[in-house]
């Protein structure tokens, strides 16, 4: 028993993905048909070429049936998708499952998610019926346990500490300006990120990432036969998810400054991808920057920093957009806001933009390296689901 | 001989300084302060934390419990089962409910005496009045819990050698079911009423004592009637133990009990201890401490609870617990009610705070699981109750953004001596006091009440040092 992984056995040759933002305008049923043609015509296939959907989305519906009524689908199958926050990779995880096994010769992976509708603050959602006892914490809140730990762990004061996580949050934003898809197309200076309003421990309103509508979608075919319906495909060359016991609160042997899970996704995904030095081969990544301490903890889970000396890195500017390791060169989830189901197809977006050379100029990475690395989250520090997968423009 | 053998207080960690109220109303309040039970406190979690204390200084296990409180949690379903499942005791404990009145509290302390083998009284009140009321700022909120027992049991501390009782039917206070402030007829008429009827009783008490009023050494008179009560206090000369008042308010049910706590913190072998109780009527008991009061040392005195409080609670927040004040609420969703069916699988979870320990590994799980999250071994584990277990915190965090009825939240991950972790709401704390490294206690409260269900579970609290 072992997991092998699909390497350059499918390619994405199309996505769409729609601006994200407060779009009063338009429900998850409109945000569903624009991402889905869009990315038809970015392919060159029509609705009826698509043999199966995958469709992801936390709270915006239930079934198949929230993406075959709006798009009309005539009776295809459509798998609808819930994994917390890493919906959307999943949705696209089981996609390139279908193709990879013969299955399906076309098939989509789209994501939704409908949130300015709710009314609330921050995100919501249903659990069932419980015994009571449950944490009442919001995520922010639980995120926000990271950043004294991370502190505490390595001798930072709170002054420094505060300094890491503003140069995160006005590097997202920095980038977003450059991206008319995002929902936050303005730079922040930093002392308005700073001196934004608390929200849970140390994290201001800036510290975290908002609150929008969005969706995106792709196609994936098998890999031999990208090039007929593109001459730059994406190729999947991994994909790993990591479910985990959910220990944390549980366990005193864990501290708080680390995700276990994203630990095991992203060693998974190395080994299928065959990648042994990320922060060398990878030409850019987009992570799940839910919250400026949780980018600050993914570089050392993913391998970018050394243990301890990403807060360094960070104020360094290696993860800027001309930095070493460009992360999250679209705005990430702070510029784009975090429509669940969307999200981790909408960080697979900027990867077909980037590594086939398409974004605008102004933010277009400079690289002879050919790999791009999504890494999506859902749940907490110490009890979270965590994807990460790697495409390139190139096979082998 | 059969009588007290251990006791429990509870002092709820606020306090209200009674010039604040003056301050914001122009009118009411005066010196001193009033206890204030926390927003996330009511007669039965104060109850539990009285209980625990009695248990946490005796070695005894009650196997009936007899709660009364002039402030239920619920009606129609008795509160003394959160009581009894809250102290892990086992399914053959009788817990059953006196309520309604102040008077209430003498059928538990009864009921509890009169009840073979080891019985606990609980007595809790949370007092509420109109703002600017006397009873507003003269109320104020505790428990105290009674062990009683055979000296074969334990040690008996102390015992009555005489008591009476006196019963007037008048109007004196009164309250509709569902009103959070009492109603009371002029003072002057229930001044009378009850002396004479304390008079009554005080003569028959002693008399049944074979004692005459010289030979008492302290006495102790409770009663919401401030004026009736100050009026018999001249019986009592200098051997009055001081009711509290002025620094805690008058805590309705639980004041007799608390004070007789208060006397025994202090008492010594041989005293004659006389308590008056006033309550429409009266009732008199001739207490005798015993040579074992000598050896016994309560858990948390009232007096160290007393001096343990905060004074810095703010008028507006106490207007806010006690339902006077609405504020705002967060753009978030209600908390969703707790389930019956849940909460009843999960009640050693729930109430007890028992958790699973592996028996291959020793590691605890907090809440309680089947697999072990250190060699996944199934369904070998052990109950491990870790309510009266301190803990250190780990890491913390302060929610401005979630539901709470007094934000923000405060949310610590703590580890417990000897094993165990779990992430748990603060409560008592200021949040801009916590720190990784400090110490914590457990303590029963209510995190919120969403349709109509009381939704109970454990915090964690600052030790008491």
């Amino acid at each position: 028993m072992a997991s092998h992984g699909i390497k350059d056995q499918v390619a994405i040759v199309g996505m769409g993905c729609t601006p994200f933002g407060e779009h009063w305008d338009k429900g998850a049923d409109d945000m569903l048909v624009d991402a889905a043609h869009e990315a038809y015509a970015s392919a060159g296939v029509n609705q009826d070429d698509i043999d199966a959907f995958w469709l992801g989305t936390m709270g915006s519906g239930v079934s198949g049936l929230t993406l075959s009524k709006p798009l009309q689908i005539d009776y295809k199958p459509v798998s609808r998708l819930e994994n917390m926050c890493a919906t959307g990779s999943e949705a696209f995880r089981n996609a390139c499952y279908a193709v990879a096994s013969g299955a399906y010769d076309v098939v989509m992976a789209i994501g939704v998610e409908k949130l300015k509708d709710s009314g609330y603050s921050g995100l919501t959602g249903s659990r069932p019926p419980s015994d009571g006892t449950d944490s009442s914490l919001t995520a922010p809140a639980t995120f926000s346990l990271l950043a004294p730990a991370y502190a505490h762990k390595n001798g930072l004061d709170d002054e420094t500490m505060k300094e890491v996580l503003t140069r995160i949050a006005w590097k997202n934003h920095k980038n977003g300006a450059l991206n008319p898809r995002a929902q936050f197309r303005k730079e922040v200076a930093k002392e308005t990120i700073a001196g934004s309003p608390l929200v849970a421990g140390p994290l201001g309103i800036f510290d975290c990432s908002g609150v929008s509508d969005g969706s995106a979608a792709a196609v994936i075919v098998r890999a031999e036969d990208a090039h007929r319906y593109t001459d730059k495909p994406l190729y999947v060359k991994a994909l790993s998810f990591s479910s985990g016991p959910a220990t944390g609160a549980l366990d005193p042997s864990y501290d708080y400054t680390t995700f276990r899970e994203v630990r095991a996704s992203a060693e998974e995904a190395y080994k299928q991808a065959g990648i042994n030095d990320p922060r060398s081969q990878i030409a850019m990544a987009e992570v799940h920057d839910c919250f400026t301490p949780t980018e600050l903890v993914l570089m050392e889970d993913l391998g970018f920093a050394d243990e301890g000396t990403a807060w360094k890195e960070a104020l360094n500017g290696t993860f800027d957009l001309d930095g070493d390791l460009p992360v999250n060169p679209d705005g990430g989830l702070k510029s784009f806001g975090h429509p669940i189901g969307a999200s981790g197809l909408r960080m697979l977006f900027e990867c077909w933009l980037q590594l086939r050379g398409e974004a605008p100029p102004e933010r277009q990475i400079d690289s002879d390296k050919t790999l791009g690395l999504t890494h999506n989250l859902g749940g907490q520090p110490g009890a979270c689901v965590s994807f990460v997968s790697v495409v390139g423009s190139e096979i082998g | 001989m059969r009588g007290i053998v251990g006791y429990g207080t509870y002092v709820p960690y606020y306090r209200l300084d009674r010039a604040k109220i003056t301050a914001v109303m122009g009118a009411g309040g005066g010196r001193g302060h009033r206890s204030v039970a926390g927003y996330d406190e009511d007669t039965t979690t104060m109850g539990v934390e009285a209980a625990r204390n009695a248990l946490r200084g005796s070695t005894v296990t009650p196997s009936s419990i007899w709660f009364a409180t002039a402030n239920p949690a619920y009606l129609d379903k008795t509160n003394a089962t959160a009581i009894q499942a809250a102290l892990d005791l086992p399914q053959e404990t009788w817990a059953v409910d006196a309520g309604g009145s102040a008077r209430s509290a003498e059928a538990a302390i009864s009921g509890a005496r009169g009840t073979p083998g080891i019985s606990m009284a609980v007595i809790s009140d949370l007092r509420t009045g109109n703002p600017t009321s006397n009873d507003e700022s003269g109320g104020g909120d505790a428990a105290a819990a009674l062990l009683f027992g055979d000296d074969e049991d334990a040690p008996v501390i102390a015992h009555a050698i005489g008591r009476a009782a006196a019963t007037g039917e008048f109007l004196d206070r009164y309250r509709l079911p569902g009103e959070n402030a009492s109603r009371i007829w002029e003072e002057r008429f229930g001044e009378q009423a009850y002396l004479t009827l304390a008079e009554d009783a005080i003569e028959r008490a002693v008399k049944e004592a074979d004692v005459t009023l010289e030979d008492v050494d302290k006495v102790v008179i409770a009663g919401l009637h401030a004026r009736a009560v100050r009026s018999l206090s001249r019986i009592a000369g200098d051997k009055l133990v001081d009711d509290l008042t002025g620094r805690i308010g008058n805590p309705g049910a639980a004041q007799l009990p608390l004070l007789v706590a208060s006397a025994l913190d202090n008492a010594a072998p041989g005293e004659t201890i006389l308590v008056v109780h006033l309550a429409d009527g009266a009732n008199a008991n001739v207490l005798r401490t015993t040579d074992a009061i000598a050896d016994y040392t309560p858990f948390s005195s009232v007096e160290s609870q007393i001096e343990n409080g905060s004074d810095n609670l703010d008028y507006n927040l106490y207007l806010t617990w006690r339902g006077f004040l609405d504020r705002e609420p967060p753009r978030r969703p209600d908390p969703d009610r707790p389930g019956a069916p849940p909460a009843f699988r999960s009640e050693d979870w729930k109430y007890a705070f028992v958790g699973s320990r592996d028996r291959s590994s020793g590691a605890i799980h907090l809440p309680p699981m089947r697999v072990s999250m250190d060699g996944g071994a199934v369904d070998d584990m052990e109950r491990v109750r870790m309510a009266d277990t301190p803990a250190t915190i780990a890491t913390f965090t302060v929610d401005y953004l979630a539901f709470s009825l007094s934000p923000p939240t405060v949310a610590v991950v703590i580890d417990f001596d000897g094993g165990g972790r779990f992430q748990a709401e603060m409560t008592d704390v200021d949040p801009n006091e916590v720190k990784i490294g400090d110490r914590v206690e457990m303590s029963f409260r209510r995190l919120f009440t969403a349709q109509g269900i009381h939704n109970y579970f454990w915090k964690a609290r600052p030790l008491a040092e």
